[in-house]
């Protein structure tokens, strides 16, 4: 305790005021253990429930008709993985642009403006976005498709890959960027080759946090890729998307399913623990540090 | 700042080149050569900056003209009718939004003096080498996606809200009509419970960048008064760090108010208002999971967009102020993530 310094002035503390205050210090390691309790409980179940129902069918075969015991989500793993590529190819370019414009042009009104409705896309429910979405693409094709998936979640990628960006770029010295313009590079080679590179560490960062935050998502899909029992034979059909599969098992009523729910929610957790556990690793070696 | 290895690794690698050919290079490059390429990627970039805005307004857009139906048909009242029945196309949002404002403060009552106590603990008072541990701890609960925190909460905090956690409190405080009813686990409090241990994370990291932020010496001086170590953290760093820490709760409550899987699966889904906590409810996020692919009258659908439009409107206000209340502490380049 601190204030048990010196032997005359800790008399002087009242009885009180040093009760209150090692009240407060229990309330604040009881509030740290309270919010550490809930994360390791999630760990730990994931990790016994998931792992109990976890075989090679999972990972090889189809869903069985409701009911049946077995099959796997072997689908739900490919389209997840078509609707994150391709939301990461669009998503990613884009925040980029977005990010290097805020940096190395945005300086006014309009990057004002920019920046504020990149903020406000931020912060707009997914499940908003899945709506918007749905009445862009699903309600003119008159069909659930994975690319409208893929659009959803890229829309939800790009405000925080461009802050990252932006961010990042901002922390390159200019003398860099002075430099390469003296040698007679162009100013577009200068950002792509000279600033972008130099902050690449960082904008790695901000590619794998949008990306996990993303991975997971569900509500955006629920009418955009709406899910699948089969596979899918083009990015064009209603797609099964392994959050999605894990959402409509957990609801369900047979305990198979709900298993196969647990094995698909710790393949989930793995992957977006790999993609933060990376981010870790790129931003410990990388020349600028990352945004966190 | 620390050194820029690329540039001198690139400087270091081309001493090999004689310098008067690259001197010579950069000679014969005419200057007007990469006007063009120069334009057209200036060009390019301004056309992804107005994209993200080009796809706000169009979010915008699509949610007014959509629910048009509704915003005709039912006006203001569509907010305070507490009817909901697509069957007869009756449609009144304030079970939903009932429903959104008590589970949100009730995740907020749960959160706030959690996630404050964590902050304060990791910034003021616990060894410097728990303190990168506790805060990497509190942010992965960060990544974890929501259909997971549902799944935890339908097979695991249901079932110990139902068996040991409903009973006590309706004998305790079964009194106050807050805790009556058939204990279902699901139902406002298991979502309550749910939405505190998303929000904690964002609460709690940005109270402890704004607890950084208050300058050392506050405490040196309040220290040196003879204060407690209690005494110190609330006269001289919560005092100071007041407002921020309300923008960090209100920006936990834009979250919560969007929130939509976890809550649609703990929240059990009932169109009707109850006072009782541990009666199902449902949120304005949640009635759209649950109805919106199922929405077959165009009339359904409108009402549903309009809940979403009430949802975007809603949580852009609530973000906005919280912005502006952490930059009044931490300035604009305080990172902010959420």
């Amino acid at each position: 305790m601190p204030n048990s310094t010196p032997t005359s002035s800790s008399l002087q503390i009242s009885i009180f005021r040093r009760l209150t205050n090692n009240l407060a210090t229990a309330f604040a390691i009881m509030a740290a253990i309270l919010v550490i309790l809930p994360l390791l409980a999630i760990f730990i179940y994931l990790l016994i429930k998931g792992v109990q129902s976890l075989n090679w069918a999972f990972f090889t075969q189809l869903p069985k008709p409701p009911g049946e015991v077995g099959g796997g989500m072997a689908n739900a793993i490919v389209g997840s993985a078509m609707i994150l590529g391709i939301a990461s190819l669009v998503g990613i370019p884009m925040g980029i642009g977005a990010g290097i414009y805020l940096a190395e042009y945005g300086r006014n009104v309009f990057g004002d403006v920019v920046r504020f409705t990149s903020d406000v896309l931020n912060g707009v429910p997914s499940i908003v976005i899945g709506i918007a979405v749905y009445s862009l693409i699903v309600v003119r094709q008159k069909h659930f498709s994975a690319l409208a998936g893929s659009l959803a979640l890229a829309i939800m990628m790009i405000p925080t890959v461009a802050r990252a960006t932006e961010e990042m770029l901002l922390m390159v010295p200019n003398t860099i960027r002075e430099a390469a313009l003296g040698l007679g590079i162009p100013k577009w080679r200068t950002t792509l080759s000279i600033s972008l590179r130099t902050a690449s560490a960082g904008v790695i960062t901000g590619c794998m946090l949008a990306f996990a935050r993303v991975a997971g998502e569900t509500a955006p899909l629920l009418f955009t890729t709406l899910g699948n029992q089969y596979w899918s034979r083009s990015l064009n059909q209603p797609t099964a998307a392994l959050p999605l599969q894990v959402y409509t098992y957990a609801l369900s009523p047979y305990d198979d399913w709900h298993k196969q729910a647990w094995a698909g929610a710790l393949i989930l957790i793995v992957m977006i623990v790999t993609a933060v556990g990376a981010v870790r690793i790129v931003t410990s070696r990388g020349t600028l540090k990352g945004a966190s | 700042m620390t050194a820029i290895p690329t540039l001198a690794q690139a400087a270091t690698e081309r001493k090999t080149v004689a310098p008067s050919s690259v001197l010579q290079r950069v000679r014969q490059t005419n200057p007007r050569s990469s006007r063009i390429p120069d334009a057209a990627f200036r060009v390019l970039i301004l056309l992804t900056a107005v994209s993200v805005f080009a796809i706000v307004a169009f979010i915008v857009w699509e949610l007014i003209t959509k629910s048009q139906p509704t915003l005709h048909q039912f006006g203001i009242h569509f907010f305070y009718n507490d009817e909901w029945d697509p069957v007869n196309d009756a449609y009144g949002a304030r079970p939903f939004i009932y429903g959104t404002l008590v589970s949100s403060f009730l995740g907020l009552l749960l959160a706030v003096p959690l996630s404050v106590g964590v902050a304060v603990y990791v910034t003021e008072m616990c060894p410097v080498r728990l303190r990168a541990i506790i805060s990497f701890l509190v942010e992965l609960l960060a990544a974890i996606p929501s259909v997971i925190y549902g799944l935890w909460g339908i097979f695991v905090l249901a079932p110990l809200l139902r068996d040991y956690v409903q009973p006590l409190l309706a004998k305790v405080l079964g009194w106050t009509g807050l805790f009556t009813g058939p204990p279902l686990g699901i139902g406002m409090l298991a979502a309550g419970i749910i939405l505190a241990i998303m929000v904690v994370p964002i609460i709690s990291s940005i109270t402890r960048e704004v607890l950084n932020a208050v300058p050392q010496n506050q405490r040196e001086a309040v220290l040196a008064l003879g204060a407690t170590r209690w005494e110190m953290i609330r006269m001289g760093v919560l005092r100071n760090a007041r407002i921020g820490i309300v923008g960090g709760i209100i920006l936990g409550l834009g979250r919560a108010f969007g929130e939509t899987m976890a809550v649609t699966m703990v929240i059990g889904n009932s169109n009707e208002i109850s006072k009782s906590l541990f009666a199902p409810g449902n949120t304005m996020a949640s009635v759209i999971a649950n109805e919106f692919s199922e929405a077959t009258g165009d009339l359904h659908l409108a009402a549903l967009v309009e809940i979403g439009l009430a949802l975007f409107l809603v949580t852009l206000i609530v973000n906005a102020l919280a912005r502006l209340l952490v930059w009044s502490i931490t300035g604009p380049t305080g990172r902010t993530r959420a």
